[in-house]
């Protein structure tokens, strides 16, 4: 019997045992680092919003973070809430820069902070701050601001690459600014229109003129999907490169951030209404593909829509909300006033998703299909 | 349902921890220990009334002997381990942490058996015979529930029962003990299923084992054929090993909410218990030891061990040679879902699979934050249920709306604990809400 | 101008028509009820904790008003209160059975052994579910504090991981006995000053390993005064339905080797640090 135990062996004492609950093993994952990551699929539509709009929109997109992480801070010091604790988790930043990417590139920096404190305060800490938001607070911030200061939130930079001499300069820019162009003043210091903007005129001029029907062929023109896809329009920082952000989607898939219901069932049911109003109807919206690759719908569908926190937590759930938002955007962009409804579509379905989730709840195992 | 085990079956929902730990001791064979002075053989190891102690202080005792009658049809039997000394009633630490008491035998150093019941073919024997010897051999499930096998064979005849799964998943990460005994004694294994399924008069016998553990699915495949059983592959997943699951993706049967396995005609049975099940009735000796793994990155030579019963568990723990440094945790069963102790005064029992110490590091602070509804959990949950929601309602003490939302139907089996970026102690949640609830449905 | 007049006109218009109707849906759906019922509540000291066992104090009201229960079962009103209600009502006032709750435990941190330490749930019910928690001792209290977040009067306090409950301000509604999980509070007669501070009934050796100050049952406060104590098993306790009940004087006859036989004003004495008692006592 060896009851001696050998020097070498040591024998643990149990003095810093710890008590606490199953499981004892956990992912590495954490809060901080889903925003880490989120940040990081976002670098695509950064790069492709400082190349397209010059560097002013680096400088955007830096003040409005930093405005969003310093609106939280001030915040939590109010309210007597830790505040390293709270902002350390990341998501202030994330909100900062998805606001950034949704504002116009010519936007005065006092827009920047009134939009930080909108999202920041109105969007997420009077529910109770994070994951008690219903609405999107990026989405909050810049319906907030598109209502009250509508003319800069509507005045848009023509985007690298574009300029007075293309055939399509006349859709884009006024004789004034043709010419002013042609005199050498440089792109970020004039206005544009944005393709949605086009369609969104063309409807208002008189029906059947000829000016109208032929501004809508040239915006809508099959050549032209190429250069709206690589970001070749007027729109905000963030959604004019469709390239760029599917690649920041691919990478949320990667990192499984997202649901991939969201944004596939989205897209697809924008493209389904169009194409079927656009079937029957051709003179009243484009085609299908020209409502992927213009507006704010790749970036609403990849990372507007797919917030963790307003999005519904079930996958059936997740279908309806997209199919909701999908119906609502095409709505406004066809009938409603506004020429693009991404955020109003978000906002509306954010509004529903506690009602969806209840409604979706999954059939739990064991129970048959006639539900307590 | 016929296969090949090239299978690749599984259920919705689980997850798949990052880390298995098991290639720390999945290449050990199983070693048998030394003898040692004293074992303290916990009384109550099985779901049920305890049995009740036959010796007294004093007695002299063999190796196989009974030392405590069960009491009841849902009570086992209790045999000594070695042969020594009766030397009383003592309280150890249980493994839920409350004291309870064990039968404390001092060893002679002889470890002489006693004479073993007679063995039976099984082949010729009948149906009741076999069940009886297995009752009398104390044997258990020992895959954790500890439900006295001789009940569980026992089912009533109106459930129909046609499908015998044997569970070989051994889904808990750092967990290796059945995979060595598949591997070591397939033979033991599929006769004791054999014996199983002539007891419950069924047909149909399958073995689901991960497809990782492809040594252990060759080892039984050589054999399978001669006891008309099937190897089944199944998916890597956690809770693959969990009852439910496994007769849903074996059989794509669902056990109904609040109901046992048989109310979906099947019956489940551990390997290891399918083992004992063959020692009872081929070499008649009784359960009085079992395989567990003593694991961990703090465990100088992670393994695999043939411990006794009423062994310390401080003794095993220098059987593997000891600590590299202070453990943070010591955990019986496996990370996902075994007893954290606060004390090594605890012993080996029927249904011990694992010993595992975690190094401080490892062992997680609790710092929840709040639910980002990030999804993940409803995910993860293989019962359907929605956790994120359920922590939120039992944080407001609102234990009716847990009870609307299922929370009775939680296995505890820590998926969505393991994946919530947030780190909410959802399983203290709903251990705590179904804690109230049963309080109140007493009341 | 004319539009501002109108505006205002309107709008007016429509308050007042809307508060006609309300006025007149009201009168319409009155729900009938006693007055007295209504007097009662008024008297009432309105804590709605349910001590009295009904589903807050108007429906203690009604039940009063109907003659089911009598006002003194209200565990919250003083006698003074008690008395405007029989008079109210014109009916007896009713024993008064005055009870307070105590915890049944003096293993704080200090003296008692905390085999781990405890990652979870700030929760008593929680705690108690992960190995019995921390403590040494799996029948004392677990210090978590969730009798003192539920008690509706404010009246207990966590004094180094020990709940102490404070005599002067517990009304008896009974909300902490059912929250803890391990029952160490119990409801005893109002005037009960002298308490067992111990709730495990194992023998002494293993009580002594954990805790300081646990009962070890030697029967010394029995033999001081004989008829005020119980002896169960290997733990005293006294005995709440004798009178009359032990004194401050029986304490020191008995001279209780543990100290876990106290008055209740030594009790919070010790726990607060007096250094006039603890000395003492040690």
């Amino acid at each position: 019997m060896s009851e001696e135990i050998s020097p070498e062996i040591k024998l643990p004492t149990g003095e810093k045992l710890i008590l606490s609950t199953s499981p004892h093993i956990r992912d590495t994952d954490s809060v901080r680092h889903i925003m880490y990551k989120v940040l990081l699929a976002l670098v695509p539509a950064c790069i492709a919003g400082v190349y397209f709009f010059g560097w002013r929109s680096a400088l955007v997109m830096l003040a409005t973070m930093a405005f969003c992480v310093g609106a939280e801070a001030l915040w939590c010091r109010l309210a007597k809430k830790p505040v390293m604790g709270t902002i350390a988790d990341g998501s202030a930043a994330v909100t900062g820069l998805l606001l950034a990417l949704n504002l116009p590139p010519q936007v005065p920096f006092y827009v920047c902070l009134i939009g930080a404190f909108l999202a920041i305060w109105l969007g997420k800490q009077v529910f109770g701050g994070i994951g008690c938001n219903p609405f999107n607070p990026a989405l909050v911030a810049r319906v907030g601001l598109l209502i009250a200061l509508p003319a800069i939130m509507t005045t848009w930079q023509p985007a690298r690459g574009m300029n007075a001499d293309t055939e399509d300069a006349s859709l884009w820019f006024s004789p004034k600014t043709i010419q002013e162009l042609k005199d050498g003043k440089p792109l970020d210091s004039v206005s544009c229109a944005t393709p949605l903007g086009v369609v969104g005129t063309t409807k208002k001029i008189a029906d059947n003129s000829f000016e109208a029907e032929s501004n809508f062929e040239t915006v809508s023109h099959p050549d032209q999907m190429m250069p709206y896809f690589l970001g070749r329009k007027g729109g905000c920082i963030g959604e004019t490169s469709v390239l760029a952000l599917l690649i920041g989607g691919v990478i949320l898939m990667l990192f499984r951030l997202i649901n991939w219901r969201v944004p596939v069932v989205y897209i697809g049911t924008v493209a389904v209404f169009a194409g079927l109003v656009n079937y029957f109807f051709p003179g009243v919206t484009p085609p299908p593909l020209f409502h992927i690759v213009t507006g704010g719908l790749v970036l609403g569908a990849v990372f507007m829509a797919t917030d963790m926190v307003t999005s519904p937590i079930t996958p059936t759930g997740c279908i309806v909300f997209a199919v909701g938002c999908g119906v609502i955007t095409t709505v406004i962009r066809i009938w409603g006033n506004y020429p693009e409804g991404v955020s109003f579509s978000i906002l509306f379905m954010n509004a529903l998703v506690p009602l969806i989730d209840r409604f979706c709840t999954p059939r739990p195992f064991g129970y048959t299909t006639k539900r307590r | 349902m016929k296969s090949n085990s090239k299978d690749y079956l599984s259920f919705d929902g689980g997850i798949h921890p990052a880390s298995d730990g098991k290639s720390l001791s999945e290449g050990s064979p199983v070693q048998r220990p030394p003898l040692l002075d004293r074992y303290r053989v916990v009384i109550s190891e099985s779901v049920g009334k305890p049995p009740k102690p036959v010796v007294q202080p004093g007695d002299l005792v063999k190796k196989y002997q009974l030392i405590a009658q069960a009491e009841g049809f849902v009570s086992a039997n209790l045999h000594s381990p070695t042969s020594g000394k009766v030397v009383g009633i003592v309280e150890v630490a249980g493994a839920m942490g409350i004291p309870v008491p064990a039968i404390e035998i001092e060893s002679d150093g002889k470890d002489e058996p006693c004479e073993p019941m007679p063995p039976l073919d099984w082949k010729t024997a009948s149906a009741a015979d076999l069940l009886a010897r297995i009752g009398e051999a104390g044997v258990v499930g020992m895959g954790g529930a500890a439900f006295p096998t001789r009940v569980k064979l026992s089912p009533p005849p109106e459930k129909q029962i046609d499908t015998l799964i044997l569970n070989g998943a051994e889904c808990e990460p750092y967990l290796t003990a059945d995979h060595r005994l598949m591997l070591e004694k397939p033979r033991a294994v599929l006769e004791g299923a054999a014996i199983s399924a002539k007891i419950l008069g069924v047909k149909n016998i399958y073995i689901g084992v991960e497809v990782n553990k492809t040594d252990a699915i060759e080892a039984l495949n050589k054999h399978a054929a001669d006891y008309n059983i099937y190897v089944v592959g199944l998916k890597v997943q956690y809770p693959q090993g969990s009852e439910k699951q496994l007769i849903d993706a074996v059989t794509k049967r669902e056990v109904p909410t609040g109901g046992l396995p048989m109310d979906a005609h099947c019956v489940v049975q551990n390997v290891g218990t399918a083992a004992a099940v063959s020692d009872a009735v081929t070499l008649g000796i009784p359960l009085v030891e079992r395989i567990t793994t003593v694991t961990g990155d703090v465990v100088k030579n992670p393994g695999n061990w043939l411990l006794k019963l009423g062994t310390p568990v401080i003794k095993a723990v220098e059987f593997a040679g000891g600590v590299t440094e202070e453990p943070g945790k010591l955990i019986l069963g496996g990370p996902m879902m075994g007893f954290a102790q606060k004390t090594f005064d605890v012993t080996v029992c029927k249904n011990t699979s694992g010993i595992l110490l975690l190094p401080q590091s490892d062992s997680i602070a609790y710092d929840p934050s709040p639910c980002i509804r990030c999804g993940r959990c409803v995910a993860g949950c293989p019962m359907g249920l929605l956790p994120c929601l359920l922590g939120s309602v039992i944080e407001a003490e609102r234990f009716d709306l847990a009870a609307e939302n299922h929370v009775m139907d939680c296995l505890e089996c820590g998926s969505c604990a393991y994946v919530c970026p947030a780190h909410r102690p959802l399983v203290q949640h709903m251990r705590r809400a179904k804690a109230e609830i049963r309080k109140q449905s007493k009341k | 101008m004319n539009i501002l007049i109108i505006a205002v006109a309107v709008m007016a218009g429509v308050g007042l028509a809307l508060g006609i109707i309300i006025g007149i849906f009201a009168r319409l759906f009155r729900v009938e009820s006693d007055p007295r019922v209504d007097l009662v509540v008024e008297l009432l000291p309105g804590a709605n904790c349910g001590g009295c066992g009904m589903a807050g104090c108007s429906d203690f009201a009604k039940a009063v008003v109907s003659g089911k229960m009598a006002p003194s079962k209200c565990p919250v009103s003083s006698s003074d209160q008690v008395s405007a209600i029989a008079q109210a009502l014109g009916i007896e006032a009713g024993e008064a059975f005055k009870q307070k709750a105590v915890v049944l435990c003096g293993g704080d941190r200090e003296q008692t052994m905390r085999l781990a330490s405890y990652n979870g749930i700030i929760d008593c019910v929680s705690a108690s579910l992960v190995a019995g928690g921390p403590k040494g001792c799996t029948y004392g209290c677990l210090g978590m504090g969730s009798c003192a977040r539920k008690c509706p009067f404010g009246a207990i306090e966590m004094i180094n991981g020990l709940a102490i409950i404070h005599k002067e301000l517990c009304v008896g509604c009974g909300t902490c006995v059912a929250v803890c999980p391990r029952n160490v509070i119990k409801l005893v007669p109002a005037e009960a000053e002298v308490h067992v501070y111990c709730n495990s009934p194992l023998k002494a050796p293993a009580k002594r390993l954990v805790c300081k100050v646990a009962c070890i049952g030697c029967r010394k406060c029995a033999k001081a005064a004989p008829d005020k104590f119980l002896i169960e098993g290997f733990k005293a306790t006294v005995d709440y339905s004798h009178t009359p009940l032990p004194t401050a004087e029986d304490v020191v006859a008995a001279a209780c080797p543990t100290g876990s036989l106290l008055t209740a004003e030594e009790h919070l004495q010790i726990e607060k640090h007096d250094p006039d008692w603890s000395a003492e006592k040690k």
